[in-house]
């Protein structure tokens, strides 16, 4: 720990700190730090990524948000019509997939916390015991990390598919009298999505847990094996303890993938009956020849007010920890 | 809604397209909608010479097509046509921010609801000129077609295509099966084939518009034409009894449906009648490009769904059809006229249907000659048509039938025991969304 702040408070001193430079050359009179062409390097460098930034997050973000309170259909901006709280009104009492959008991204959250994050970390901890060919594990345990996850829905619908797929062609399950129907039976879809999105999930935990475990100082594990912890024993208590940082980053992680899951879904079977996600509620009623903008804003404002539920208190956790150090 | 898979690939296919969809709808929620405006043509200078047109023939036959006709127009008139060709699916999407902004003298569109929403948003031309012209091309379903809530023409059609039972004809001679022309013949033969170990109806409904297909035929069978454009549009109640009584026939059939249909694109389906392991199968005649076999293609054939009510015996026919609109300001107003005019003739719809014989002329003066035995049977059972339907989400609010038709009849189809509360929630959504102007 010391040596690591040591190391860090003179590359943060050698930063030259804005504006430094021109200052030599201090005009007669009135004291100017900068000249007027620094200053406006200083505000377009400063201004244009704010005003872009301004129009591209919080405009559209504020604008998704009174849209969600109107009816529109896209076309001119006199057809917008104010609606009050209507649209949120049909949503949660007539829409019959809303709550099981709501219910299915809860789902996906729990499913990606409760398997591959585990799954990921065990592989992680095999990895980090430097075993033989441990390149070539984590290579392939990453591997789907790397697809888009388009491709995998792709992927898995080869094996997922009732008449053709690998499964069912396996063991017979396309037949009539013993038809599987992975991707329509609403009883099975959501688990064979999982399944596959589980699958990139977990190297992707793999790579973060393995970036922790490469953190963890030497001498932490000399130690313990000197006091004779075995191996659970200094994994449950020396080692676990110091992937803190690395299990706030991963919750974090797994909360986004839970809520913008969309992708794999969305190419497996766009959302149908079983499967239905906010994301996919969103964009079906944006997009299109008609589209229902404030009705697809209102599912949207929703899913914002999920994430911030999520994203206030560790924030806040965070800010609170960073003023107290 | 595409309804084409141009490529014959029956594998599993949510394709480019509905990635580009993905893409697109991203796009849209991150930057906006009246952003995407600027998508439009390419706005330069009109040049006399030159029409531009906007094109969603992305697919390699469709496009090719098109470009005969231009090639075609081009050496007859001089005049240029400047074709901006985008993906199917991303023109659909983005159509209404399109027409907003720079559009294209020319577009490519389908008639029906689709068309008239528009028309009636004032974001196209009306074109009676260029009907004085052509009007005599068509027979009156086409000209009923090609009509605005108002009365006025907005729309040329150019092609089109049944929808229709299809079946194998060695299927039904080995068996002996006869074409069913009612109700009961028909579920008749439905259990036969169940007897015989045939799936007796392919069907596959993965991407959720055949299912429409099917609710279409067994409504105005029962209900008759009138009623379908009055529920298309919002004014029938889905709580009727009429309603109902079309659920209730569906149910009738329903168990003599391919299993496990919701997982199953209606390319796989097409392959189980291919393979003969399924007796027939309701589509329109596009499934014709899933047969990739010479022999198989010959051995094809089709009848109209059977007569439920005899009031209203088999009088209507759907047949989704495609053409061209004329954008709100077209800069170059006169060649637009013209080449609509061109567009609307027997001749062009030729050189259409020469490099893309899956569809049929719109036009009733067209030359028939060189078609195949599908094709002909296909444009005499769309001239004989009292009334043409343009398929549910064509004729109704899109933004109804995808967003709540599609995700109902998935579900009536795994569960049709449902369909009350079904039915009473489709009528509650559908009040809000077509009380939202």
């Amino acid at each position: 720990m010391t040596t690591e702040t040591t190391k860090e408070i003179p590359e943060a001193a050698a930063v030259p700190s804005p504006g430094a430079a021109p200052a030599k050359k201090v005009p007669h009179g009135h004291r100017r730090l900068l000249t007027r062409r620094d200053r406006l390097t200083l505000g377009l460098m400063a201004g244009l990524p704010t005003v872009l930034h301004i129009a591209l997050v919080w405009v559209t973000a504020l604008a998704s948000i009174a849209l969600a309170f109107t009816t529109w259909d896209g076309i001119g901006f006199d057809s917008i019509q104010w609606v009050g709280l209507q649209n949120f009104k049909e949503l949660f009492e007539q829409n019959p997939q809303f709550w099981p959008a709501v219910q299915h991204n809860v789902i996906w959250f729990v499913v990606l916390i409760a398997i591959p994050t585990p799954l990921g970390l065990f592989l992680a901890v095999q990895l980090d015991k430097k075993i033989r060919f441990s390149r070539v594990y984590q290579t392939a345990f990453f591997l789907p990390v790397v697809l888009s996850m388009a491709v995998i829905g792709f992927v898995w619908q080869l094996i997922y598919n009732p008449d053709t797929g690998l499964i069912n062609s396996i063991i017979g399950a396309n037949e009539p009298g013993k038809y599987i129907d992975w991707i329509g039976d609403p009883d099975l879809n959501l688990w064979a999505i999982l399944i596959a999105a589980s699958w990139r999930h977990t190297g992707y935990m793999m790579i973060l847990y393995l970036a922790g475990l490469k953190g963890v100082d030497p001498s932490l594990r000399e130690a313990s094996a000197l006091d004779g912890a075995g191996e659970w024993q200094t994994f449950k208590n020396v080692i676990f303890p110091t992937l803190r940082p690395t299990n706030t980053v991963v919750l974090v992680v797994t909360i986004i993938e839970a809520l913008r899951a969309f992708d794999l879904v969305f190419v497996f079977n766009k959302g149908a009956e079983g499967t239905e996600l906010l994301s996919i509620l969103v964009t079906n009623n944006i997009i299109g020849e008609s589209s229902r903008i404030g009705y697809g804003s209102a599912i949207a404002v929703v899913l914002l007010l999920i994430s911030l539920v999520v994203i206030i208190p560790y924030l806040v956790a965070t800010f609170r920890k960073e003023r107290r150090a | 809604m595409q309804h084409f898979s141009p490529s014959g690939l029956s594998l599993p296919s949510p394709s480019r397209r509905t990635l580009l969809r993905g893409i697109g709808g991203t796009a849209v929620l991150g930057a906006g909608i009246p952003l995407l405006s600027a998508c439009g043509g390419s706005g330069t200078a009109s040049d006399p010479k030159t029409v531009t047109l906007g094109s969603k023939a992305s697919d390699a036959v469709p496009k090719k097509a098109f470009a005969d006709i231009y090639a075609a127009y081009k050496k007859k008139s001089g005049i240029t046509v400047d074709v901006n060709t985008k993906d199917s699916n991303t023109f659909q999407e983005q159509i209404n921010s399109y027409l907003q902004g720079t559009p294209d003298d020319v577009f490519t569109w389908f008639a029906g609801y689709r068309m008239q929403f528009f028309a009636a948003k004032g974001l196209t031309t009306p074109i009676d000129d260029v009907w004085q012209t052509i009007g005599g091309n068509f027979p009156d379903a086409m000209k009923k077609l090609s009509k605005g809530e108002d009365g006025k023409y907005y729309f040329v059609p150019l092609y089109t295509y049944p929808w229709a039972v299809f079946y194998r004809k060695s299927v039904f001679r080995e068996n002996g099966y006869e074409v069913p022309t009612t109700w009961d013949d028909f579920v008749a033969l439905c259990k036969q084939m169940q007897k015989d170990k045939l799936v007796p109806i392919a069907f596959g409904d993965k991407d959720a518009w055949p299912a429409l297909g099917t609710f279409d035929q067994i409504n105005f069978r029962q209900n008759g034409y009138d009623f379908h454009v009055d529920l298309m549009g919002g004014k029938a109640s889905w709580t009727d009894a009429k309603v109902r009584k079309v659920f209730d026939l569906w149910t009738e059939i329903l168990p003599y449906h391919q299993e496990g249909a919701v997982g199953r694109t209606w390319q796989d389906a097409a392959q189980t009648l291919a393979s003969k392991k399924a007796g027939m199968y309701l589509l329109g005649t596009f499934v014709a490009q899933q047969f990739t076999d010479k022999a198989a293609l010959d051995d094809l054939d089709f009848f109209a769904f059977p007569e439920i009510d005899p009031q209203f015996g088999q009088d209507t026919v759907e047949a989704p059809t495609d053409g061209f609109m004329m954008s709100k300001s077209p800069k170059n107003k006169a060649e637009a006229v013209k080449l609509l005019e061109f567009l609307g003739t027997p001749e062009a719809e030729s050189v259409y249907l020469k490099s893309d014989p899956s569809s049929v002329h719109a036009s009733t003066k067209a030359d028939t000659s060189s078609y195949t035995a599908l094709q002909k049977k296909a444009y005499d059972m769309i001239a004989g048509a009292k009334s043409l339907t343009q398929f549910m989400d064509r004729d109704s609010r899109p933004d109804f039938t995808s967003t709540v038709m599609q995700p109902a009849l998935q579900k009536f189809i795994r569960d049709p025991k449902g369909v009350d509360s079904l039915l009473s929630s489709i009528e509650r959504q559908k009040k809000t969304i077509f009380a939202s102007g």
